[in-house]
């Protein structure tokens, strides 16, 4: 009985399958699956690639450094021949000092900024300024560098002549220039959380007597908390990554500095990279494997915090839905 | 518009709500106290100083670098050659040249890969195979690496090792492809999947094969948002500099490059390449560059939200 009918059903489908089916075996069909297949694959391709060129020139390197004197060395001199030295801790506490700098600036501007878009700006106003910050993420790096060398370091010099401004560059400048870079895309990130925000908690708020003011900051605010700590660390990334502005307003002394010597020079790991890199020195010496060593650090800070970023970001898509 | 309906809407309530709750307190604690009343003044004050803050140092730079290189923005700039000794009279030409060749290879790289991961990922793929996730998981991660990585990607990558093509602009458009492909592909994701289902399903239900249904259907409805993504990348390609040092764009060209051989350079990397020359002159020149750069960016850009809005279609 049970044969019969799973025997009925298997002709009654091979029969349609003959009615429906497609005329031929459709290679093409396969053959742009599979170049689209590549496609999407590439970007494993890629990340495979730049895991191998960051990691075997490092680990020349790393048989001619030992990997502790990298990490806690204080003195970074990869271009005194014989008395060179690696330890990478100026360069790294240098990043560090101008991501500092450039959060002070961008996290305050720019959280405030997006709650007045999000909770308190008219509508009209809203349309034209989200686009405009939109625009003003894509304003080339070399741009803002110039600009901050140019433009903010002796404008800063006027309105503090009380600091020690001694060479061109300053940490400072750079930091608030890489502040301000990274505003619109802390203020855009976060609006969008404060607006996945559902209306009725707002609601809820008024109808309990609250201040708009005590809405945005105890009800929008938390709930948008996890979106908001993407954007800034999206934006800590962003600053870690910077090349252009710290290259041409920071100079290029790695020395390790308290932070508040805001007026002097300092190297960051990406202005290392970008002018070691352009000068003449040969492939496969100490120096030239020193880059890759200093950009697998690189790689690796920014990947931990763009995971981070990642996992939030879809904590607060999920949230309300 | 239905979400502008539903917020005209909820704001009514939200008056009404307030205006009961309001009534409500007051009857029973007095007027509101005075640290309230003070608060919502100063508050909202500060929200647009910030904004403000934020809006004028970024148009502070437009404006500086318009009257920085206003006394070099002559038909020079844009047809002579660099110099490093006659800061009055060079000019962008071979960079210009440089950035076009650069450029274009970008977009012949950028647009059918983009759209065909993207066509894959939205069409094809099957989500709940792991394969597909690493893929997704690594586009976003790509999305954040530092270009100056890509730089060193290109370096041992591309410009040696395997691929071997040399320091050429063909090396350049590889490099800042591979920097701009996530954008593109997150934009051409997004354009595929407003696509609504019932467009493909009556296309299939006509007969057409799956690629058919995505070539004569869904790729020409979503078009409006793919060229968004691929001008925004272009964009930032253009603005881009770091990647290009370590790829041999510094190089001073004072003929005219060719994709394949010699060496080239882009308009922002001969930018910096002024910019940190100590004589005035050449920061003049630079900012004069700046301005040739900003204005076609903002072009782009704003050409880009322009298309976004005008073709964004709810189905």
């Amino acid at each position: 009985m049970s044969a019969n009918t799973s025997d009925a059903s298997a002709a009654g489908a091979s029969s349609a399958r003959r009615l429906l089916g497609a005329s031929s075996p459709r290679y093409g069909e396969k053959a742009i699956r599979a170049f689209l297949a590549v496609c999407a694959g590439l970007s494993i391709a890629v990340t495979t690639a730049i895991v191998v060129s960051l990691v075997v020139p490092s680990i020349s390197f790393f048989g001619e450094v030992p990997i502790r004197d990298f990490l806690f060395g204080t003195g970074w001199f990869p271009d005194f021949g014989a008395d060179a030295q690696f330890g990478v801790l100026p360069i790294v506490v240098g990043t560090l000092t101008v991501v500092v700098i450039s959060l002070l600036v961008a996290i305050p501007v720019g959280l405030l900024s997006a709650i007045y878009l999000a909770e308190y700006a008219p509508p009209r106003l809203r349309r034209i300024v989200k686009p405009a910050l939109e625009v003003l993420e894509g304003i080339p790096t070399v741009a803002i560098g110039l600009f901050a060398l140019l433009f903010l370091r002796p404008l800063a010099e006027t309105l503090l002549p009380f600091l020690p401004w001694r060479t061109p560059f300053a940490v400072g400048i750079a930091g608030v220039a890489v502040g301000l870079m990274i505003v619109p895309l802390v203020a855009s990130v976060s609006e969008d959380a404060m607006r996945a925000v559902p209306g009725t908690l707002r609601e809820g708020a008024y109808a309990l007597g609250s201040t708009k003011s005590r809405v945005s900051l105890r009800v929008v605010f938390p709930a948008a908390i996890s979106g908001i700590v993407a954007a800034c660390v999206l934006a800590t990334s962003r600053a870690i990554g910077e090349t252009m502005v710290v290259l041409i307003a920071a100079g290029a002394t790695p020395q390790i500095i308290p932070p508040w010597e805001v007026t002097e020079s300092i190297q960051t790991m990406t202005a290392y990279i970008g002018s070691t890199a352009t000068g003449d020195i040969a492939t496969g010496s100490t120096q030239y494997d020193a880059i890759f060593a200093v950009g697998s650090l690189l790689f690796v800070m920014t990947l931990i915090m763009n995971m981070i970023a990642i996992r939030l970001v879809r904590r607060f898509r999920e949230a309300y839905e | 518009m239905a979400t502008e309906e539903k917020h005209v809407s909820r704001s009514g309530r939200t008056r009404l709500a307030v205006a009961g709750a309001r009534t409500a307190t007051r009857s029973a604690f007095g007027e509101t106290p005075r640290g309230d009343r003070l608060g919502g003044v100063l508050f909202p004050a500060l929200l647009l100083l910030a904004l403000a803050f934020a809006l004028g140092g970024l148009a502070s730079l437009l404006v500086w670098s318009l009257v920085e290189g206003f006394p070099r923005l002559d038909p020079e700039l844009f047809t002579n050659n660099p110099s490093r000794l006659f800061p009055e009279t060079a000019g962008y030409r071979t960079a210009l040249i440089g950035t076009l060749y650069v450029i274009s290879g970008v977009i012949m790289l950028i647009v059918p890969i983009g759209v065909g991961a993207a066509v894959y990922l939205e069409e094809y793929a099957d989500k709940q195979r792991w394969y597909n996730r690493l893929i997704e998981l690594n586009i976003q991660n790509l999305a954040g690496v530092p270009s100056i990585v890509f730089g060193i990607l290109g370096l041992a990558f591309i410009a040696r090792g395997p691929l071997n093509l040399g320091f050429v602009a063909a090396t350049g458009s590889v490099t800042l492809a591979l920097l701009v492909l996530p954008t593109v592909i997150l934009a051409a994701r997004e354009a595929i999947r407003a696509v609504p289902p019932s467009i493909r399903e009556a296309s299939l239900a006509l007969g057409a094969t799956r690629w058919q249904t995505i070539a004569r259907q869904v790729l020409p409805a979503s078009i409006p948002g793919i060229l968004t993504g691929v001008i925004l990348a272009v964009a930032r390609a253009i603005g881009e500099a770091a990647p290009l040092l370590l790829v041999g764009a510094v190089t001073f060209v004072t003929f005219n490059p060719a994709p394949f051989n010699g060496g080239y350079s882009v308009l922002p990397v001969q930018i910096y390449t002024y910019a940190v020359r100590p004589q005035e002159e050449f920061k003049v020149l630079a900012a004069a560059g700046v301005i040739v750069m900003l204005v076609a960016l903002l072009a782009m850009n704003s050409f880009a939200i322009w298309l976004r809005n005008r073709y964004e279609r709810r189905w």
